[in-house]
C-alpha cells in the first residue's frame, strides 16, 4: 500500500508529457531583466548601477532585513538600467537590466563536471552560504531556504524532508532533476541535514515517476540516514502538509509551521541549488523550466538563465503555437495565466504551460448546487463553498472561524465543482483581505 | 348556560385579567428610557440605511445625533444641508455647514484610449480582477469596467457605459454616500466638491507609473510632466509619484491646466465650449 494523506484530493490529468526528455540549455538572450524580488519577503537592494560591467554570477542585489534573499547576475554584460518592469500578470517591480555580452563568469565559481561529495563547511557557515547565494524555495513558493535552516529557540527538527513530489500535472523539471542530477541532489540534502543537524532525511516521489524512484533509491544507498517513499499519485501531495501527513502521519495544526512537528520540507530542485552552492560556489542564477503543451513542436526541460524573457524562451522551442489561447505560468492547479509575454523568467517558474484555445476559457459560473463535492476534495478539512460566500459578502469575521486562512489555495475545489464556480479566487480574496484587516488592527 | 362553560368562562377571564396586571407592573418597572428624540430625528432622516454617515443605518446615526452634543464629525451626506437643518431645528442647536461634494472617477481610460492586451475569462468581479493580475489593458491602475461601483450604489446613480466601459455618474442622484468609493478595489472614485452648475475639473487619471509606460499604456494618461502645476496660479496642483492632483477647494476652474495639459489628461465638465483664441485673447486684455 502506497502512503498517502487521508483527506481529500484530486486526480487531474497528468499530462507528463515531457517527462522523457532530458534538460537541453537554452541558450543566453541579447538582454535579460532580473528583477528584485524572486522571493517572498522584502525586495532586494541593488549594489550595481547603470553603466557597470557585471560577470555572470555577481551579487546585484542584497537581500534586505531577515525575510529576504540575494540576487545575483546570470550573464555577463553592461547594466543599462534599474527600473520598472512588468511581471507575467502585468504588474511592475523594480528589475537590474542588463545588455548581454559574452559568458564571462565571475572566478570562485567551480565550474568543472566533478561532482564534489566532501563536504567542507560548518552548519553555521552552510546557513550563510545559502543566504549568500540567494538560495529560495525552487517548487515555486520561493521562501528564502537559509531562514528554513535556522530552527527557532525551543523547537526541535528531527526529520527532513524532501519534495520531489512534482504532483502538479505537466511539470516534470523536478523528474528530470532527479534522472541527471540525483547524486548532486543527495549531496545537497546531507549538506541540509548537516545545517539542521538531523540525522534523518525522507524523499517523497510520487509513484508515476518510477524511473525517479528507481534512480533514487539506488543513489541513496550509498548516503547515510537518506530513504526514498513513492507516494500515491494525488493532488495535493506535493503541499507541504499533506506530505509531512503521508510521510511521518504527522498532523501540522491550524495555523502552525512543519517545524512545531519536528519536520522541515525542502523541494528537491532546491537542494540541487543548494548543492550548487555549497559545493561549488555557484549562486542561483538558473533553473530547469518545463516548457510543455499539446501543440509544441518542441516541448521539453529547459535549463534558462534567470531573466530570460518569456518571449525568448518560447521562441527558442519553435515558437507560440498558432492555436495556443492561453500560457499558464507554473502549473495548470495553481499557476495564473499570462497576460505580458515579455516578462522574465524567475526562480520561481517552474513551468509554462501552451493551452490549445479549445481548452483554455473557463467554465461557466452557475449557482451552487449544493452538492459538497469541494467539501468532499478539500485537503484541510474546509467548506469551500461556505468561505467563497462569505467572502463573497465580506462576512470576515465568521470566515475566519471558518479556518480561511488555513486554504493552502491548491484549487483542488474550482477543479472539481461541477457548478463552475470560481471558489479558490473567492477564498483567495477573503484570505487577502483578512491578512490586511488584521495588519491593520495590529498597526492601531 | 350550563355551570360548565360559565366556570371556564369566568376562570379563564380571571386568568386574562391577572395576567394583563402582571404585564402592566412588569412593563412599568424594566421600561428603558429612550430619548423621544431618537424617533423624531430618525423620521426626518431619508431611510435609506446606506451608511454614508458612517454609522450602522439610519436609526444608528439618529442615536449617535442625539446623544452627542456637538455636530463634530455627524452628517447625513444623503439628506444634504435640508435635512440637517431640520434635525438641528428639532434639536435645539446651529444647522452645520458642509460642502456638498459628488463622486468622480478618476480615470478615462475607454478601449479607444486604453486598448485591451488581454482577455479576463474568469468571475465579473472588478475586485478578483484586481487581486489576480493588472486587468485587460497595460494600466494597473486604471478602471477595470466590471461594475463593482455600479453593483454598490443604491441611489441608481452609476451606471457602467457598455461602450467606453467606465461608470458613469449622475449629478443628480449621487447622494454622496461613499458606497461606490469603498466598492472600487483601485480607489478610483473621489468625492469631490460640487461647483455651481454641476462643474468639474479633475485629473481623470490615477496610473503612477513614469511618463512612458503610462502612455503607452493610456493614450490620456497623466504622464507626470508637471506642466499643469506650472500653469496653476492658485496652487491648487500637486504632483506626487508621477501623478497630478488637483485639490478641488483652491481650484477656481479658470480651464488652463485643461488646455495645457500634453495628454487630455485633465478633463473639464459642464462648462460652455471655449471661445476661438483671438477673442480671448482680446478679452484678456479688456480684463486688464
Amino acid at each position: 500500500m502506497l502512503k498517502t494523506f487521508p483527506t481529500g484530493g484530486v486526480h487531474p490529468p497528468e499530462n507528463k508529457l515531457t517527462a522523457g526528455i532530458p534538460i537541453e540549455y537554452i541558450p543566453v538572450p541579447g538582454k535579460v531583466v532580473i528583477p528584485l524580488s524572486q522571493h517572498i519577503g522584502s525586495p532586494a537592494n541593488p549594489v550595481v548601477a547603470k553603466g557597470d560591467f557585471v560577470k555572470t554570477g555577481q551579487l546585484i542585489a542584497e537581500g534586505k532585513g531577515f525575510v529576504s534573499a540575494n540576487i545575483h547576475s546570470s550573464v555577463s554584460g553592461k547594466v543599462s538600467k534599474i527600473d520598472t518592469a512588468a511581471d507575467t500578470s502585468g504588474l511592475k517591480q523594480t528589475a537590474v537590466f542588463i545588455d548581454v555580452a559574452g559568458d564571462e563568469w565571475i572566478d570562485t565559481i567551480d565550474r568543472s563536471p566533478d561532482i564534489v561529495r566532501d563536504i567542507k563547511l560548518s552548519p553555521e557557515e552552510i546557513i550563510k552560504k545559502c543566504f549568500e547565494s540567494g538560495i529560495v524555495g525552487m517548487g515555486g513558493a520561493t521562501f528564502p531556504s537559509h531562514i528554513k535552516l535556522n530552527v527557532p529557540s525551543g523547537k526541535k527538527c528531527d526529520v527532513l524532508i524532501i519534495n520531489g513530489v512534482e504532483c502538479e500535472p505537466y511539470l516534470t523539471s523536478d523528474h528530470r532533476l532527479m534522472l541527471e542530477k540525483g547524486e548532486e541532489i543527495l549531496i545537497g540534502i546531507t549538506i541540509l541535514m548537516k545545517a539542521l543537524k538531523v540525522e534523518k532525511a525522507m524523499i517523497g516521489i510520487e509513484n508515476n515517476k518510477p524511473d525517479a524512484i528507481a534512480r533514487m533509491t539506488s543513489l541513496a544507498s550509498t548516503f547515510r540516514g537518506i530513504t526514498v517513499h513513492p507516494l500515491k499519485v494525488k493532488y495535493p501531495q506535493g503541499a507541504e502538509k499533506q506530505l509531512i501527513k503521508a510521510l511521518i502521519n504527522r498532523e501540522v495544526p491550524s495555523g502552525r509551521l512543519p517545524i512545531d512537528v519536528g519536520a522541515i520540507v525542502h523541494n528537491a530542485g532546491t537542494a540541487f541549488a543548494v548543492y550548487e552552492a555549497v559545493q561549488k560556489n555557484k549562486p542561483l542564477i538558473e533553473r530547469v523550466v518545463t516548457v510543455t503543451g499539446k501543440s509544441l513542436s518542441k516541448p521539453g526541460n529547459y535549463m534558462v538563465r534567470i531573466g530570460t524573457p518569456l518571449s525568448g524562451v518560447l521562441e527558442a522551442v519553435g515558437g507560440i503555437p498558432g492555436d495556443t489561447g492561453k500560457i499558464i505560468n507554473g502549473g495548470p492547479m495553481m499557476g495564473k495565466a499570462v497576460s505580458n509575454t515579455d516578462a522574465p523568467v524567475v526562480k520561481g517558474m517552474s513551468g509554462i504551460i501552451l493551452i490549445p484555445a479549445s481548452e483554455a476559457p473557463r467554465k461557466k459560473i452557475n449557482p451552487c448546487i449544493r452538492c459538497a463535492r469541494c467539501v468532499s476534495v478539500c485537503p484541510i478539512h474546509l467548506e469551500p463553498y461556505l468561505l467563497m460566500t462569505l467572502a463573497e459578502k465580506g462576512m470576515f469575521e465568521r470566515a475566519e472561524k471558518e479556518r480561511i486562512t488555513d486554504c493552502i489555495e491548491c484549487g483542488s475545489c474550482s477543479f472539481t465543482c461541477p457548478a463552475g464556480r470560481p471558489l479558490l479566487d473567492y477564498i483567495r480574496l477573503g484570505k487577502s483581505t483578512m491578512i490586511r484587516m488584521a495588519r491593520q488592527k495590529v498597526l492601531k | 348556560m350550563s355551570p360548565t362553560i360559565l366556570i371556564t368562562i369566568i376562570s379563564l377571564s380571571l386568568l386574562a385579567f391577572l395576567s394583563a396586571v402582571i404585564l402592566y407592573f412588569v412593563a412599568q418597572k424594566f421600561k428603558v428610557y429612550e430619548d423621544p428624540r431618537i424617533d423624531e430625528v430618525q423620521a426626518l432622516l431619508p431611510a435609506a440605511n446606506c451608511g454614508g454617515c458612517g454609522f450602522a443605518g439610519c436609526r444608528n446615526f439618529a442615536e449617535a445625533i442625539v446623544k452627542s452634543d456637538s455636530f463634530e464629525g455627524l452628517n447625513c451626506p444623503v439628506g444634504g444641508a435640508t435635512v440637517m437643518g431640520e434635525i438641528a431645528s428639532v434639536l435645539g442647536r446651529t444647522a452645520p455647514v458642509y460642502d456638498p461634494t459628488v463622486a468622480v472617477l478618476k480615470c478615462n481610460g475607454s478601449p479607444d484610449y486604453r486598448p485591451r492586451t488581454s482577455v479576463y475569462n474568469g468571475a465579473a468581479e472588478c475586485r478578483i480582477v484586481h487581486s489576480l493580475y493588472a486587468g485587460e489593458t497595460d494600466c494597473s491602475y486604471g478602471c477595470i469596467g466590471y461594475g463593482d461601483c455600479e453593483r454598490a450604489c443604491t441611489f441608481d446613480a452609476l451606471h457602467i457605459n457598455p461602450v467606453t466601459l467606465l461608470p458613469e455618474i449622475s449629478d443628480e442622484k449621487c447622494t454622496s454616500c461613499g458606497a461606490c468609493v469603498k466598492a472600487c478595489p483601485r480607489n478610483l472614485i473621489e468625492l469631490r466638491k460640487k461647483a455651481k452648475k454641476d462643474r468639474k475639473i479633475y485629473v481623470a487619471c490615477s496610473n503612477c507609473d513614469k511618463g512612458g509606460p503610462a502612455r503607452r499604456a493610456c493614450k490620456v494618461a497623466c504622464i507626470g510632466c508637471g506642466k499643469c502645476q506650472k500653469v496653476c496660479a492658485f496652487n491648487a496642483i500637486t504632483i506626487e509619484n508621477n501623478l497630478a492632483y488637483i485639490d478641488a477647494t483652491k481650484c477656481t476652474f479658470c480651464r488652463k491646466c485643461v488646455e495645457e495639459c500634453p495628454t487630455n489628461a485633465i478633463i473639464e465638465v459642464n462648462f460652455p465650449p471655449r471661445k476661438p483664441k483671438a477673442e480671448a485673447e482680446a478679452e484678456a486684455v479688456k480684463a486688464q
